[in-house]
């Protein structure tokens, strides 16, 4: 039973993200909504798997578009996560 | 499934997958604080890489150029535009990949179900398969429009709150047909052009639906009140990557984009709380209209 699996993992990875931004402060809530925004492009693997699938001409194509957007997603995400912290480092951290 | 990886037992891909899990885990908890934040985010894309590294390698690309292209027009254009945007233009572009992030998903999952269809035809869909893609369909193409809307917002094209007649009657309608589409993908998914049972339409259809009511509930919403809806659209990309997890049973877009979600929707309430307001009342403010100063 692959759903139950799934469902266990869901529900417990539910608790851990609400455990693990509770206390932040009030001055990270972009960097970190830019950050996750990066992690949520975790669905390129999905795509890579379904673009690269060749079954079908239409699921290659809709996959192609999906890559794309994903990849948009992850690098743009990521970098401009890391301007952001960057400034907000020469600001006030270390 | 034979990739560039032949040979390694086929729980070598689950495991590397746990490992970039924990790097997500351990990144997001940095991201937390001040001083680590930066290193924080470093080790949330290192996991990233190294996920998507491995899924390249590990399955059988029967077009690896089309791959290759995909890969590289995408980065090109994230690059440029995290490289060229102004400090302050920096909501809104997050806004926007967001937006991408749930459009992505909500295109693997349909992308998923034409392929099954396909390879297996209709009668072989499981309901998990079809409730999930669902699921993803509804939220993915909701956060693409709304996310659409809300950069368009932040950035002044269009900032002041757009009201319509019997506003939320008519969210909650097409909230409603959303919800029977859904249904109808679940129980006749071969329905409608049935000459062409394997576009699996009323997946297609419940996309329309959603996209229209992600850009009804965000235009009446007024520009202050963005950064909230962006927050909430977060968690929003984040729930369609773990149903897409669910779609394709794979753990990682469970287990990542679960963390997006659940941190995503904290947040939104935190920021609500900072404003004295209450998600309800952002989302469906005709109530505090009069409140929201504009």
């Amino acid at each position: 039973m692959a759903f139950i699996e799934n469902l266990t993992l869901f529900v417990l990875a539910g608790f851990l993200g609400y455990e693990l931004v509770t206390k932040i402060p009030a001055t990270l809530h972009t960097p970190l909504i830019s950050g996750t925004n990066a992690i949520s492009g975790i669905t390129l693997i999905g795509s890579v798997v379904v673009a690269g699938s060749g079954n079908s001409t239409l699921a290659s194509v809709l996959g192609f578009f999906a890559v794309v957007l994903a990849t948009i997603n992850v690098v743009g995400g990521y970098l401009v996560s890391h301007k952001m912290l960057r400034s907000f480092g020469r600001r006030g951290g270390e | 499934m034979a990739g560039l990886l032949d040979g390694l037992p086929p729980d070598a891909l689950s495991f590397v997958y746990l490992v970039a899990a924990v790097l997500f885990i351990v990144g997001l908890r940095r991201l937390t604080h001040p001083r680590t934040a930066a290193r924080g985010n470093l080790i949330s894309a290192s996991g990233m890489a190294l996920a998507v590294g491995v899924t390249v390698l590990w399955f059988e690309i029967l077009s690896p150029l089309v791959l290759g292209a995909a890969l590289l027009v995408g980065a090109g254009i994230g690059t440029w535009l995290a490289l060229s945007v102004e400090t302050t233009d920096m909501p809104q572009l997050v806004g926007l990949f967001n937006g991408f992030g749930g459009g992505a998903s909500a295109l693997v999952a349909g992308a998923e179900l034409v392929d099954q269809v396909g390879t297996a035809g209709v009668a072989d869909l499981t309901l998990t398969a079809t409730g999930a893609a669902a699921v993803t369909g509804l939220i993915g193409a909701v956060t693409f429009c709304g996310s659409l809307v809300a950069a368009g917002k932040l950035h002044g094209i269009y900032d002041r709150p757009i009201h319509y007649p019997v506003e939320n009657a008519v969210k909650v309608g097409i909230a409603g047909v959303a919800v029977l589409v859904g249904l109808a993908l679940l129980t006749q998914p071969a329905l409608g052009l049935l000459p062409m049972g394997e576009l699996v339409a009323p997946y297609w259809a419940l996309l329309v639906v959603a996209s229209l009511l992600g850009v009804l509930v965000v235009v009446p919403i007024g520009g202050a009140d963005m950064p909230v809806v962006i927050a909430l659209l977060n968690a929003g990309s984040g729930l369609a990557a773990a149903s897409t997890g669910f779609v394709l049973n794979n753990s990682v877009l469970i287990v990542a984009g679960t963390l997006v979600g659940a941190s995503g929707l904290i947040l939104t309430r935190i920021m609500c709380r900072s404003m004295n307001r209450s998600l309800a009342n952002v989302l469906f403010g005709g109530y505090g209209r009069s409140e929201t100063a504009d």
